[in-house]
């Protein structure tokens, strides 16, 4: 069953023994990445193929760093699919803005914590935002979607990823940004360390940077 | 009520008249083209000063009305070149002051959409903005025009410009980038830079002049920095169409010109049965009927400025003004 039709793949629930063998109980997801015509075919092809199998990798590297994940079942290099566990539970980005403050900071701390232990662990996620995040009813978080992720240590990358989280509060938790980020950063700089103040610092930096900036600094060369 | 709007931010000085039914009444700019290299901003705004006395009284021959008729002056207040930007607000504030009628800032991208929403049937679009000074993916959303996606570094038509250049080709570089890619064959991977929502084209323009350096077929070179580019646009403007569930797509800005960028947009908007609209190219070019429409609107919805408040904001990013015309 199609449950979404997100920007680069399809998303699929269906029972565990119709994908992959008869004795398994329960339901898996099934993300497929698929075709695009608007991309010349060659491109279309290579872009698919090396995002899936990049991201089923992320996915247990990033089980093994300590962020919960779905466990990978099956990959399908041929298909461009993967056969991931299904997690059961809701998008941070539907409840985040309705939780009272106390356990909305509890949470973005916890994220925070999840992306420095990412990092930690030579991951960045490349698309930090709430709607990749599942809330679970046990009070977990998953990062459930890596597509857009790889493998960089730079502080570069990692002020990036951070940057992009903060413009995904920006657009999507308007009203509530300045807080989570807060405690986004403060349960990052727990987890991370030292170094942590280098890689925040570099965040703004490149907020900051945005195409104004860099138009003055093209005028004045 | 006719207001007159002066639109200095990069090459461009134009000045438009529109009426508050949404009727453009003249639409004239001049074009500022460096001997060679990129913009020079203190030459632009030399070039706007001297051309700005022609455009205006060639806009009032067109809309065949007087100085005196005009309520309204709307002026590009940013985002751009210092000097450009005060060259159209100083001609603004010498207008207003001297009719003795009211002035609006206007915010250059937004004014972009607005034009875009009054020449087609659209209402709510998800917009992508591209030119050689701006890369934005834009759609309203509580209040404001929110940026879903931008660029982390250089405009695409910036990027394909400076390619241009590097590959010797002459002026204008996108379209003679454009005219070469249709003769491409052999697609040469280059680097394709989506993060997030945000986009990067400085590595893979980098990467294009290197390729050309070492050797590469120029066509196939302009073929491929064309597809990765606008794989990348269209990808992110995918996204926050995914995102937003808004039903309309826009594409505006200089770099709208490029047929293959179209094709590739419509292609995405049609898998997500979207519709897809490019505002008539005087309108996707900068020019001055794109600010006196959207300073119409605003000064409509009780926008008011004082001269005091005009100063230039070379940074004015598009999700911090306040559109009360669009309501909430």
């Amino acid at each position: 069953m199609l449950i979404k039709k997100g920007a680069e793949a399809d998303i699929y629930l269906e029972p565990f023994r119709n994908v992959l063998h008869g004795a398994g109980q329960g339901k898996v997801m099934v993300k497929q990445r698929i075709s695009k015509r608007y991309r010349i075919p060659e491109m279309d092809r290579q872009l698919r193929v090396s995002r899936t199998m990049l991201e089923a990798k992320l996915f247990s590297d990033a089980k093994r760093a300590g962020v919960p994940t779905p466990l990978v079942y099956e990959v399908d290099r041929e298909d461009t699919r993967i056969v991931m566990e299904f997690i059961r539970g809701r998008q941070v980005k539907l409840i985040l803005d309705s939780l009272n403050p106390g356990l909305r900071r509890k949470l973005c701390r916890l994220i925070g914590r999840y992306v420095a232990r990412l990092h930690r662990a030579g991951i960045v996620h490349g698309d930090l935002t709430t709607s990749n995040m599942i809330f679970t009813d046990e009070g977990r978080i998953y990062f459930v979607d890596f597509g857009l992720g790889g493998y960089d240590s730079s502080i570069e990358a990692r002020g990036v990823d951070l940057h992009l989280l903060r413009r995904a509060l920006q657009s999507i938790h308007f009203r509530i940004t300045d807080d989570a980020y807060r405690a986004v950063l403060s349960g990052y700089r727990r987890e991370f360390g030292k170094g942590a103040g280098e890689v925040i610092k570099r965040a703004e930096e490149i907020g900051r940077r945005g195409r104004y900036i860099q138009k003055e600094a093209r005028a004045c060369r | 009520m006719l207001c007159l709007g002066i639109e200095g931010t990069a090459h461009t000085f134009g000045i438009g008249i529109a009426d508050s039914k949404g009727k453009i009444l003249a639409n004239v700019s001049r074009v500022y083209v460096p001997e060679q290299g990129g913009i020079h901003p203190r030459e632009a705004a030399r070039f706007h000063a001297v051309n700005a006395r022609r455009v205006l009284d060639e806009a009032l021959n067109v809309a065949g009305i007087e100085l005196e008729d005009i309520d309204l002056v709307a002026f590009s207040q940013g985002p751009g070149l210092g000097p450009v930007l005060r060259t159209a607000a100083t001609a603004a504030r010498a207008l207003a002051a001297r009719l003795g009628i009211p002035i609006v800032g206007v915010n250059h991208c937004i004014a972009h959409i607005e034009i875009g929403r009054l020449t087609g049937r659209i209402h709510d679009p998800v917009t992508l903005y591209v030119s050689g000074g701006n890369t934005q993916i834009i759609a309203f959303d509580a209040g404001r025009y929110r940026i879903f996606g931008e660029t982390l570094d250089i405009p695409v038509g910036n990027c394909l410009d400076v390619f241009a250049r590097e590959a010797g080709l002459s002026h204008p570089g996108g379209p003679n980038v454009e005219r070469l890619a249709r003769r491409g064959r052999r697609y040469i991977q280059l680097p394709y830079a989506v993060k997030g929502m945000d986009m990067s084209f400085s590595g893979l323009m980098t990467e294009a002049v290197r390729r050309y350096r070492d050797g590469a077929h120029l066509p196939d070179v302009c073929f491929s920095l064309q597809e990765t580019a606008f794989a990348a646009l269209v990808e992110v403007t995918e996204r926050a169409l995914a995102h937003t569930e808004k039903k309309e797509v826009m594409l505006t800005g200089g770099v709208a010109s490029n047929m293959r960028l179209r094709t590739m947009l419509e292609l995405m908007a049609d898998e997500h049965r979207v519709k897809f609209f490019v505002p008539p190219s005087e309108f996707c070019r900068d020019c001055g009927a794109n600010i006196a429409w959207t300073g119409l609107l605003a000064y409509l919805h009780g926008v008011r400025q004082r001269l005091d408040d005009t100063e230039v904001r070379q940074r004015w990013r598009t999700d911090e003004v306040d559109v009360p015309w669009r309501g909430k």
